[in-house]
């Protein structure tokens, strides 16, 4: 059996799928952190100064960035994944001889794109405000792709287990923006005060954050590697569920 | 060679509810089979087993000699599925519905294309390939699936109430469609409520109910066990009251119309002559109920306590 041509097909699918809706996918990441550049990087940038030597909008960039890339690939696996849950048309890839990694590739790796797709977007966006030249191009694409990766996956764990059109939108909304928003997008985790730099560095969002920006700019709170092994953790960690879930069939089958 | 073969199965549902309660079935390859049984009786848990949609409590189903559980692959390429309700994404088109099915079996894309024109030809919607799901009348749906279904040229093909809700006309049309696919060689298994569906299909049969095989039998040999016959008879004149005739059971359903139970060993001659004798007309007949019918419900209603 030639899984591949299944994979490809699934893939291609749910890149159709967001390519198609582009004005709900592509576009307001494009409007919202415009706005965000112009608010908080231009207006509010100018009178705070730099962070650890780079201006205030050369460092919020990467974590704009990356913070659409973490949302955008979560949300299009779970409302992908769900709609098709409720849709019954899984019944389509559960009847074929499809093995469960196949399923689980195909979603995450549509998710993966569309969050890339975004971060391009947002950079080409972050163009028109600053000026950034990147420091380690190997460090940018290998965080920006693992972090894609680490939320798509998480995303497809949110669909399964999702029961209503509600649970797709509680982790989203009261779990992963709050996350995003302290993990270091506007902000360096040394101007807080010492418990709360120690609660920050919980936060695995700060790390992925950090290391990107090192990337880009070469600034960072925490250890590069510490970031790499937490975001490999994740993905390792996440896989793994995700496969039991569709072994046992957990959310999607009785 | 079994098509399909099915071993002491079980299914209990997290609430409790034992929804199959170990039952042993086979189709043989080339069968157009009817699995029928009331509502609740079993049928759908077993096809979603059969088809990988719901996990078994025990036992085994194998598709063509490969095991559903140990050679899962094989077992699922030979198996195509007709479900009961529309399943497919509404926003596709229905070219991409039956191409991406056929690339989920593996199909590489020449030969996809190739299936998928065949398929939508076969069920008349390849002038509709390009109209977005959503926008396709019931029976077009229905026939989509089909397409779905048969593009990997699947051995075994499951239909689950296919007919169900479609006008008459695209009814005969897809038993026409049936025919054909199982005469090219494609068992068919096939559930229904249109029982006069199966009865005209159907080489063999199983009915189910409360989760065991209560039937499981050739249709010839069903039939031929039914000892009384329904007729109505509709008369020339009205009558004062309904006749009464030897070795026969009337009633009266209005005064120009005759319910009659005619036992096998009497026949219609026997009937006739007598209401010549009493110079009662008769315009015309028929069967009152279908045979299979008949049979069904007094098969469900006995609720015999053996599994096979």
């Amino acid at each position: 059996m030639n899984y591949s041509i299944a994979l490809k097909t699934l893939i291609i699918k749910e890149v159709f799928r967001f390519i198609r809706i582009w004005p709900q996918t592509l576009l307001p990441p494009a409007i919202t952190t415009a706005l965000y550049f112009l608010i908080f990087g231009k207006l509010i940038g100018d009178r705070i100064g730099t962070i650890n030597g780079a201006s205030y909008m050369d460092y919020i960039v990467p974590g704009i960035i990356l913070m659409s890339v973490i949302s955008h690939s979560y949300a299009n696996v779970v409302s992908s994944f769900y709609s098709t849950k409720f849709q019954r048309n899984i019944e389509e890839l559960l009847v074929a001889p499809v093995p469960n990694w196949v399923i689980l590739g195909g979603y995450v790796s549509g998710g993966i794109i569309r969050g890339l797709l975004v971060g391009l977007v947002v950079a080409l966006i972050s163009l028109l405000f600053a000026d950034i030249a990147v420091k380690n191009m190997l460090v940018t694409l290998s965080i920006v792709l693992l972090t894609a990766t680490v939320f798509a996956l998480a995303g497809f764990i949110n669909a399964v287990l999702a029961e209503s059109f509600d649970d797709i939108s509680i982790i989203p909304n009261f779990v992963l923006t709050p996350l995003s928003y302290l993990g270091g997008v506007f902000y360096s985790v040394e101007m807080l005060p010492d418990i709360w730099q120690t609660v920050s560095r919980g936060n695995p969002i700060l790390y992925m954050i950090n290391a990107f920006r090192y990337g880009l700019i070469g600034v960072t709170d925490v250890n590069i590697q510490l970031a790499y092994l937490i975001t490999g953790g994740f993905i390792g960690v996440l896989t793994l569920f995700s496969l039991f879930l569709l072994h046992k069939g957990i959310g999607i089958k009785n | 060679m079994n098509a399909l073969s099915i071993r002491n199965l079980r299914k209990t549902y997290n609430n409790g509810f034992e929804a199959l309660k170990g039952i042993n079935l086979n189709v043989e390859e080339g069968d157009f089979f009817a699995l029928l049984g009331p509502n609740g009786a079993g049928k759908s848990t077993a096809i979603g087993i059969i088809s990988s949609l719901v996990n078994e409590s025990s036992g085994s189903v194998s598709i063509f000699g490969h095991d559903l559980k140990t050679d899962r692959a094989r077992a699922k390429s030979c198996l195509g599925l007709v479900p009961q309700e529309v399943n497919f994404n509404q926003f596709d088109t229905v070219k991409s519905i039956v191409i991406n099915q056929a690339g989920y079996y593996g199909l590489p894309r020449k030969l996809a294309l190739q299936r998928t024109e065949y398929c939508l030809k076969q069920m008349d919607l390849w002038d509709k390939r390009d109209t977005v799901s959503r926008r396709l009348s019931g029976g077009m749906k229905r026939r989509v699936m089909i397409a779905r279904a048969m593009v990997h040229a699947p051995k075994l093909l499951i239909l689950d109430e296919p007919t169900a809700g479609v006008d008459i006309e695209i009814r005969r049309a897809m038993w026409k469609m049936m025919e054909t696919v199982n005469q090219q060689g494609t068992t068919i298994i096939l559930t229904t409520h249109y029982l006069e569906e199966a009865e005209s299909l159907c080489r063999n049969i199983a009915i189910i109910d409360q989760g065991l095989i209560v039937e499981n039998s050739d249709m010839a040999s069903l039939l031929a066990r039914l000892h009384v016959d329904h007729f109505v008879l509709d008369l020339a004149e009205p009558l004062g009251q309904v006749p009464v005739l030897a070795g026969y059971q009337i009633e009266g359903v209005t005064d120009k119309v005759l319910n009659v139970a005619v036992p096998k060993e009497m026949g219609l001659n026997q009937l006739f002559s007598q209401l010549s004798a009493l110079n009662i007309k008769v315009i015309s007949l028929k069967n009152k109920s279908n045979r299979l019918e008949q049979l069904f419900m007094d098969l469900v209603e006995s609720k015999p306590a053996g599994t096979e």
